[in-house]
């Protein structure tokens, strides 16, 4: 990343301009051509600096109100192996492994599992309950509540 | 929200093209005119059914560094805390949740340092003690909302 790119990202991170020529927009605002700018973004996008462009939906508003965090308490030496299984799950939109903290956080594995009900996302639950077996030595659900805040990446102006 | 709206929404989650005018493109295989999908997107992140709408940087990928961190919040002091936690721009997210650990936001910084350096500022602000829970191992990240 250098200066050029730094300052496409702090013009962009909040989001595109809603006009015909978005890119010439940003790009007469950072007074370079759109060209520069395009190529600049293409190679973001093609080495994965830019995840994607596009909408991020609030999924509330779409319905899905229910959002657990699905939290797993498994054996260390197998949170690879359950990891990528519960990671394969339709209903699994992020799993990682994060640290414990005991006693009060004994939990080492991750899942958000996304519903329209808790009814539907307390079945999916069961599906997990059910594929990790004996492995699983407690979990808990944690419900979203509200969103308190919800920017994503801001780099701060140079 | 109506038919053409959830089109929108579900053909604008990724893929949006990096031409001179990308909205006219999206706009042709919606079939529907350039100004109204200009119209309704701006509808649609005005009323928060979008939150964002634009390029999706991987910080990592920039050097950066992410964080999942928690307090345990008394629930008379939610809003203070709140208020504390979302003034420092590092936090990408926050949400609360039913649980004695009721805050979990997600730091977003330029070097894994300032991570830290973030946490302490918040504990010495609030009082509080962060478990910071970055993550370990990444087994799967995605999941497409149909509206």
């Amino acid at each position: 990343m250098d200066e050029l790119d730094r300052k496409i990202i702090t013009a962009t991170q909040s989001g595109l301009p809603l006009v015909k020529e978005p890119y010439q927009a940003i790009a007469q605002q950072l007074n370079i051509e759109a060209d520069l700018l395009k190529q600049r973004m293409k190679k973001m996008l093609e080495s994965g600096q830019i995840r994607r462009i596009g909408a991020v939906p609030n999924h509330y508003k779409l319905g899905y109100k229910a959002n657990a965090m699905s939290v797993w308490d498994v054996p260390d030496e197998l949170i690879t192996e359950l990891g990528n299984q519960l990671g394969a799950l339709s209903f699994v939109s992020h799993c990682y492994e994060r640290p414990r903290f005991l006693p009060k956080w004994p939990y080492n594995l991750f899942a958000m599992i996304h519903g329209k009900s808790k009814q539907e996302v307390s079945e999916k639950v069961q599906q997990v309950v059910i594929l990790l077996g004996d492995h699983c030595a407690g979990y808990e659900l944690l419900y979203s509540k509200q969103i308190l805040k919800k920017t994503g990446l801001r780099l701060k102006q140079v | 929200m109506d038919d053409i709206d959830r089109q929108i929404i579900n053909s604008l989650q990724g893929n949006f093209p990096i031409e001179d005018h990308p909205y006219q493109i999206i706009a042709e295989r919606l079939g529907i005119k350039e100004d109204e999908l200009l119209t309704r997107l701006g509808i649609l992140l005005e009323d928060k059914t979008l939150t964002r709408f634009g390029p999706m940087y991987d910080i990592q990928k920039l050097g950066g560094s992410f964080s999942l961190c928690a307090i345990r919040v008394p629930l008379e002091r939610f809003e203070e805390v709140t208020e504390i936690v979302n003034s420092f721009s590092e936090v990408a997210h926050n949400y609360e949740r039913d649980h004695e650990f009721n805050m979990w936001y997600v730091l977003a910084t330029e070097s894994l340092s300032q991570i830290d350096i973030t946490n302490q500022a918040i504990e010495k602000k609030t009082g509080l003690k962060v478990y910071n829970m970055p993550k370990l191992q990444e087994f799967f990240v995605g999941l497409h909302f149909e509206a």
